[in-house]
């Protein structure tokens, strides 16, 4: 084999190999890219029930209900213009707390909750996902440098 | 005092380094030996200077002095010794400056045992290892000094983040650096060969010690975060796909690749130009995973937005260093040469085919992580994705499948021309036992999934590949079995190296298969007495109460775990809460066996109505680690082959300087 041949077997294995990877990433990306959406987004844009996203806001103050199971939680996340009503079935992060930013990835159901596959821990008590901060800043409820919305990101491993 | 002069040594090892970038490099050109000899003394006060500097920021966290910034932000007084230590390195500031450290001892290492390289390699080796010092303790001196003080100093300090005070956090970061900052020598060879335009197996030869080294430490740092996850989140996940995670993957990928197409260029004088590629190639990710980690660029835009300097100073830097490199390759890759042909068929082609796969494979994580980013950049900031773990499942494992099965293939086929049938009859006990282990498996899972039947099959494809290897080269049952034996003991130890770490992945692939599939998961109240049964396992509450810890106070559940009436062990989870910074982790309570482990987490009463507790057995979860430290180990014992041993390797006719030397036996 001379090394003409080599180098255009090599040329035309690594074609086949990078037109069969571009094809599973563009399948890929088609079906499994999750979108983030406010809670306000959510209510315009009448998602239907089959799809998978996520949502972020602030958890509302008093609106955890744990039911009598112990392992289904209900909770609004709103970004202080609309509320969207989640449950969730499990053990919830450590850092969920009222008033603080969550994110949640689901779909929603025909009545219009949101049931949450999973609810997002950050690993920093004061870290608010960035999704979270935009969706406040959307619905206008940002004031920058605010604390009580929102103290910058420590540095996490 | 002492901080002021940790600053004054950060600063005299940038001029150093300054000088050690530029002076050898023109006495390199030149042919001046006066200029090139700068380098080695160089590299040694760097190191020293670096160590100096690393220790008075050692002396700040250890005696927690609060007027520093740094201790302030991430240290506490009444934090245990340990984390004191750690919290130098859980941070931006001082984890960059452990990472130029660890780059000053690889660039002391070469200038040390790098006696036998010729003169002017080794001061072009040095002087790109400079350059990166040089671009790393300026973006320090400049924007994240280590060493401000703080006025007035706090009474106390912010404490580090709970989640990191563990020990296996502790030491990640720095084998993660080591890792990273290993491929460093092999990007400082591949560029100084660039500019000398010669690229031959005694290159290789330098270049791979380092890489294997590298990567040893890599494997073992990713093990190590993958487990601190899988037992510090408290929900049994150890592996998310996330930003930060992919970014010590890719240098990974990108490094394994290297590792295998060195070997071509060292055996066969092949493939140099896509081995240079590589080696550029791996240290730029190594880079990027860095700053993905150390600026939050990708799990947050806005970290730019917070200290513009930083961000446009990182992105100056990998484009300098990236574009630069990538340049120059362009400019003098051409006149690299390859030197052996081979057959379609064949060891080298088989390394061909591992390096496409894994270059590819590395290509799709690279797309998944920065896919967010210019989703929001194109979109101007619109659309918000994530890229999640069914991206990788349909774009990184359907490329991992081909790989693993041309894995056990590779090291049984022959230089230049290869016999395909020969191999695979010589496969057919691996076949054998891998069809057998899957009739065997879909026996006592018949729900499947048929996916991972066929996972099952191809790590024990992989494990009865390595053995077939090992028992060709010691031709055992063909010979008696005393030479079988004396083979063995001859066996060179690269080869045992490479067997370990093969078997090493077929048993990582049979910990991720059965792990992902067949894990039972109960999440329930339980009052003390109750039993919940999760895999025939019966774990039953006993109780749960509240305790002092040294600072923080936990909640502490026990649970007996019995299996056919047979006790098994205690579990004892907790769930602690840190006063400072006030926050709660969940300590997961593990005990591994072979077979599984048996996960329990206690959650936090609910009323009169019990502890909320989540209950798993993870089958073969263990074997995830136990195969990536296997693997390492296999690096470790092919480092210590004579042939690999860092330094000992000699260019076979060297044209300036050295004398000629004999190639070590191959």
């Amino acid at each position: 084999m001379t090394r003409k041949q080599r180098r255009l077997y090599s040329v035309i294995g690594a074609m086949v190999l990078l037109g069969s990877a571009v094809g599973l990433v563009l399948y890929a990306v088609r079906d499994t890219l999750v979108y983030f959406y406010s809670p306000t987004e959510v209510a315009q844009k009448h998602l239907p029930p089959d799809r998978n996203f996520r949502i972020g806001g602030l958890v509302e103050e008093g609106s955890v209900v744990r039911h009598a199971d112990g392992t289904n939680i209900d909770f609004a996340v709103t970004d202080l213009q609309t509320r969207i009503m989640v449950r969730y079935t499990g053990l919830l992060p450590d850092l969920f707390r009222e008033g603080k930013g969550v994110v949640a990835e689901g779909r929603l159901d025909s009545d219009g909750k949101f049931i949450a596959s999973s609810v997002l821990a950050k690993h920093d008590e004061n870290y608010m996902p960035p999704e979270v901060a935009d969706a406040l800043k959307k619905s206008g409820q940002w004031v920058e440098g605010e604390p009580t919305h929102y103290d910058p990101p420590k540095e996490e491993e | 005092m002492i901080i002021e002069l940790g600053h004054f040594a950060l600063i005299l090892a940038f001029v150093l380094a300054l000088a050690q970038a530029s002076l050898p490099l023109i006495g390199a050109a030149r042919g001046n030996a006066a200029l090139m000899a700068v380098a080695r003394p160089a590299a040694f006060g760097q190191l020293i200077f670096l160590l100096l500097a690393f220790a008075a920021l050692m002396y700040g966290f250890v005696t927690s002095d609060f007027s520093v910034q740094v201790v302030a932000a991430n240290s506490h007084s009444a934090k245990p010794m340990l984390y004191k230590i750690a919290g130098l390195w859980g941070n931006h500031e001082g984890s960059l400056l452990l990472w130029v450290l660890i780059l000053a001892i690889f660039g002391a290492a070469v200038a040390g045992v790098g006696d036998n390289l010729p003169a002017t390699l080794r001061a072009r080796v040095l002087s790109v290892q400079a350059m990166i010092a040089t671009g790393f303790l300026s973006f320090m001196l400049a924007t994240s000094n280590p060493f401000t003080r703080l006025i007035p100093a706090p009474l106390d300090g912010a404490g580090l983040n709970p989640l990191l005070q563990d020990p296996g956090l502790a030491f990640h970061p720095p084998f993660l650096y080591l890792g990273y900052v290993g491929f460093s020598m092999a990007f400082s060879f591949a560029v100084a060969a660039l500019i000398e335009g010669r690229v031959d197996p005694a290159w290789a030869r330098w270049v791979r010690p380092w890489t294997l080294a590298a990567w040893c430490f890599l494997t073992i740092g990713i093990a190590m975060g993958s487990w601190w996850a899988y037992y510090e989140l408290g929900w049994g996940g150890w592996w998310f796909w996330d930003p930060v995670e992919n970014a010590s993957f890719m240098p990974w990928l990108a490094g394994t690749a290297l590792l295998h197409s060195a070997i071509v260029v060292e055996k066969r004088d092949a493939l140099k130009s896509w081995t240079v590629l590589l080696a550029i190639l791996t240290f730029s990710l190594s880079l990027l995973g860095t700053f993905i980690v150390r600026s939050g660029v990708l799990s947050s835009v806005h970290a730019f937005a917070t200290d513009p300097a930083r961000g446009v100073f990182i992105l100056g830097f990998l484009v300098l260093v990236i574009g630069g490199s990538l340049t120059l390759y362009a400019i003098r890759a051409p006149i690299l040469k390859g030197g052996g042909i081979f057959a379609p068929i064949s060891r080298e082609a088989a390394l061909v085919v591992n390096n496409w796969l894994l270059a590819t494979a590395c290509a799709t994580v690279l797309l998944g992580t920065l896919y967010p980013l210019l989703m929001d950049a194109l979109s101007g900031g619109t659309d918000k994705v994530t890229v999640g773990a069914p991206y990788y499942n349909a774009t990184f494992t359907p490329l991992m499948v081909p790989l693993m099965m041309m894995m056990a293939l590779g090291p049984l086929m022959s230089w230049k021309r290869g016999d395909l049938a020969g191999v695979l009859s010589r496969l057919q006990f691996a076949l054998g036992l891998s069809v057998l282990s899957m009739l065997v498996v879909w026996y006592l899972r018949e729900e499947g999934p048929v996916l991972a039947v066929f996972g099952i099959g191809l790590g024990v494809w992989l494990i009865g590949g390595a053995l077939t290897d090992l028992a060709e080269r010691i031709k055992l049952f063909r010979a008696p079995f005393a030479t079988s034996f004396a083979r063995a003991v001859g066996l060179p130890r690269a080869s045992w190296g490479a067997m370990l770490a093969h078997g090493g992945v077929g048993i990582v692939v049979l910990g991720i298969t059965a792990s992902t599939a067949w894990t039972e998961e109960k999440i329930i109240l339980m009052q003390p007495g109750d039993e919940a049964t999760v895999s025939g396992y019966v774990y039953r509450f006993i109780r749960a109460e509240q305790g002092p810890g040294p600072n923080y106070t936990a909640l502490r559940g026990q649970f007996e775990v019995s299996k056919n009436g047979a006790p098994v062990v205690s579990l004892e989870p907790e769930a602690r809460s840190y006063p400072t910074p006030p926050m709660d982790t969940t300590e997961a309570a593990i005990y591994p066996m072979l077979s599984g482990d048996l996960f329990a987490v206690i959650g936090n009463p609910q009323g009169d109505k019990g502890w909320s507790a989540r209950l798993y057995f993870r089958p073969l979860q263990s074997w995830i680690w136990a195969g990536a430290i296997i693997m390492a180990i296999g690096g470790v014992i092919s480092l210590s082959d004579r042939r690999h041993r860092v330094g000992a390797p000699r260019r076979a006719a060297t044209p300036i300087g050295g004398a000629p030397a004999p190639l070590a036996a191959e």
